[in-house]
């Protein structure tokens, strides 16, 4: 979370879009040319111009901070120098591809990680990513347009930022840019046509960006409205608190992430629990094991609070987890198993359900095993 | 958002779908709209609109300028001018389109800064975006730019937000016909944290509002194609009403999940034919529940009531389905155990939400 020096800290502002080519990186130099204009000290920290004349003619008169080098597996690659950054103390940088990864051994892992470094020093970032690397909505972007997002980024860390602001294009123009040849060279745009850039899927994106957009809007300046009242209109609702039953596994990520967007939607607490025999989960076989303490580092590396309940009975300490901590919903997983192993799952979801009367009992749909719309 | 200021009904309205799939069918012969949207003055409409025009005609299209704005920011006037210019008509000091010199000069593309402007009286049509109407028909495409302050259905939220309650006004209608809608989104550059919030609320209905187009688009064009939707891009909450459930706490709950999302709300029964006097009551009055939470409604008739709801979530592309905790305790067969137990094993790709009674 930002620490409490916030006055201190710069300012975040995101040019959120929905592909390559809807001109977030041109947005966002040509609003560093305004900023140069008007005197402000702005660099570029890191600039991806992929080709494009239009956008490359935007840097010119900024001053920019020569990548780093970083050797990975004898090969040479370049990265953002923060430190030089830092040395350099500007007012304002300009940093593109929030989301990308950085190669092994060039600092941080992520290059959010790198901006959050730069705010800390009370340096203001302008940066953009697209809606589709949001980590809440990984599962359904898969499920609505086919696409896995590998490089993701947290929710928290965009709900940080200062402002985000949606660069909007129609798909139609944007794929009239990628027949030109705007956004990509002849044989990566003929490729990226026929997967990722079809008009069903650019559609899609587009409008989960404007909502996330407008909810991006709302929790900045929240809103007194209906819908945080009860039935009878006058009074706040009480915080919903949301707890998910982590399992070892790995499809409990997708149930993380659902959980984890609800919660924030509700404004409501977050928590992620394990029930193990063992506390110190020496019970479990390795690769169980591993894949619970991963679990439980993801939902930690998504602000997630979490615990290790003892317990011989899932479905009984986690409900009286839940009673005990105020929660009013409680989020498990749906398994596509089938026969045996579903009936056992049943078994689970039932006692929870018969346990809970008084609770809200969520179960997520896998949605890693629907077919997208082709 | 407050429910009670957005129409549902505007949502996966048949009659704007159909203006959707008319509009895609059409456009061999009609000029194509686009619209550029944003949510106050000076975000940058015209300045889109224009550099648009600027480069297409640097690219080779025939484009000419039917209308500019009184006081336009220079930089803004400077890329117009690169255009051929057809100037307004003056009538009665107001500028109205010359929309006979434009059809005979039959350009491609024409711009009109402004679509929310009334002509005066004596003019052919009333509203201007009337004489784009005639533009469209003839051929010609037209590229306009919107504030949302100028929707006629917006008109009760901006009062609300604005005070201000402005007469010139374009029908929603017409929006939705265009076939592609643009949003101008900056953030506001206010002066006092009042404005910033004000101007953050027609920020967000502007979104939105174009992520329902957009929505509609999609749809439409899944039809068009023949393909099923298997959406994610919006929530849609199904509330399964049964006699003995706790649904007005349900509905509210689906009400208030539905707009915390920018999603939409439904809300269904199913009509077997076991049931007594007393369920009947309790159904109408859950209807009526359903009504004031501003759901689509249906009742399905079936003697598969599980089997219904779950066909009925698919068809509607629902993400999330809310039941009551009584189907627990309904009759268990031996196979699928309860009616709960077999409708989570079903519904496959949608969350189940257990509500307590």
């Amino acid at each position: 979370m930002a620490p409490d020096n916030s006055a201190k800290r710069g300012r975040l502002k995101v040019f959120l879009g929905y592909a390559a080519g809807v001109g977030k990186t041109y947005q966002m130099l040509s609003e560093a040319q305004q900023m140069r204009k008007a005197g402000v000290d702005v660099v570029i920290g890191y600039f991806e111009p992929h080709g494009r004349k239009d956008t490359m003619a935007l840097t010119e008169g900024l001053e920019t901070i020569p990548r780093k080098i970083v050797e990975y597996r004898g090969t040479r690659l370049e990265e953002m120098d923060t430190d030089a950054i830092l040395r350099r103390r500007p007012q304002v940088a300009v940093v593109d591809e929030f989301p990308h990864t950085n190669v092994p051994g060039s600092g941080r892992p992520k290059r959010w990680e790198d901006v959050a470094v730069l705010l800390d020093a009370g340096i203001d970032v302008l940066t953009t990513m697209n809606v589709q690397h949001l980590e809440s909505l990984n599962d359904q972007i898969w499920q609505s347009t086919g696409v896995r997002v590998r490089e993701t980024i947290p929710d928290w860390v965009l709900q940080q930022a200062d402002e985000v602001v949606m660069v909007d294009v129609t798909p139609s123009a944007l794929l009239n840019r990628l027949k030109r040849g705007v956004v990509y060279p002849p044989d990566r745009a003929k490729a990226a046509l026929e997967n990722f850039f079809r008009l069903p899927t650019l559609v899609a994106l587009r409008e989960l960006a404007m909502r996330q957009t407008a909810h991006a809007v709302e929790s900045r300046h929240p809103q007194d409205d209906a819908t945080d009242r009860d039935e009878g209109g006058t009074t706040l609702q009480p915080r919903e608190r949301v707890l998910l039953l982590i399992e070892p596994d790995p499809a409990s990520a997708a149930l993380i992430r659902r959980a984890k967007r609800v919660a924030d939607y509700l404004q409501a607490d977050c928590l992620a629990v394990y029930v193990a025999k063992d506390p110190t989960l020496g019970d479990l076989e390795p690769e169980a094991r591993e894949s619970v303490e991963r679990q439980l580092n993801f939902a930690r590396g998504l602000q997630i609070e979490t615990r290790i309940l003892e317990g011989a009975e899932v479905a009984e300490a986690l409900v009286t987890f839940a009673r005990t901590n105020g929660v009013t919903q409680i989020f498990v997983m749906r398994h596509k198993d089938q026969g045996f192993a579903s009936l056992l799952r049943r078994g689970l979801v039932q006692r929870i359900v018969g346990l809970a009367p008084d609770m809200q009992v969520t179960i997520v749909a896998d949605r890693s095993s629907q077919r997208p719309i082709k | 958002m407050p429910h009670d200021e957005h129409d549902p009904s505007a949502r996966r309205d048949p009659e704007a779908l159909l203006r959707h799939v008319q509009a895609a069918e059409r456009s061999a012969t009609r000029g194509a709209l686009k619209i550029f949207l944003g949510y106050a003055s000076g975000v940058g409409k015209s300045f889109r609109m224009f550099d648009e025009g600027r480069r297409r005609h640097e690219r080779g299209e025939d484009i000419v300028v039917a209308a500019m704005q009184p006081d336009m920011d220079p930089g803004v006037e400077q890329i117009a001018r690169t255009m051929e210019v057809i100037p307004t008509l003056m009538t009665a000091g107001v500028p109205v389109i010359d929309v006979e010199t434009v059809r005979r000069r039959r350009p491609q593309v024409c711009l009109v800064d402004g679509l929310a402007y009334d002509n005066p009286p004596g003019s052919h049509h009333a509203k201007r975006y009337q004489d784009v109407d005639e533009l469209l028909a003839a051929g010609i495409a037209v590229m306009t730019s919107l504030n949302i302050e100028y929707i006629d259905e917006q008109q009760d939220f901006v009062e609300g937000v604005t005070g201000r309650r402005p007469h010139e006004t374009v029908p929603q209608a017409f929006i939705d016909q265009a076939e592609e809608v643009l949003v101008v989104d900056a953030p506001p550059d206010a002066a006092t944290s009042e404005d910033a919030d004000r101007l953050s609320k027609l920020r967000q209905r502007a979104l939105l509002l174009t992520a329902d187009v957009v929505d509609q688009q999609l749809e439409a064009y899944l039809q068009l194609h023949g393909i099923r939707p298997t959406w994610g891009t919006q929530e849609r909450i199904l509330v399964c009403m049964t006699p003995r459930a706790n649904a007005a706490a349900m509905l509210a709950s689906g009400r208030r999940n539905a707009d915390r999302f920018y999603g939409e709300l439904f809300a269904i029964y199913v009509n077997q034919p076991n049931l007594t006097a007393d369920d009947c009551s309790a159904l109408d009055r859950n209807v009526i529940l359903a009504r004031a939470q501003q759901a689509h409604i249906d009742v399905l008739d079936s003697k598969d009531a599980i089997g219904a709801i779950l066909a009925y979530a698919r068809a509607q592309g629902i993400t999330q389905l809310f039941v009551g905790h009584n189907l627990r305790r309904s009759l268990r067969t031996r196979f699928t155990g309860t009616p709960l137990d077999r409708l989570i094993d079903e519904a496959e790709g949608i969350d189940v939400r257990v509500f307590p009674h």
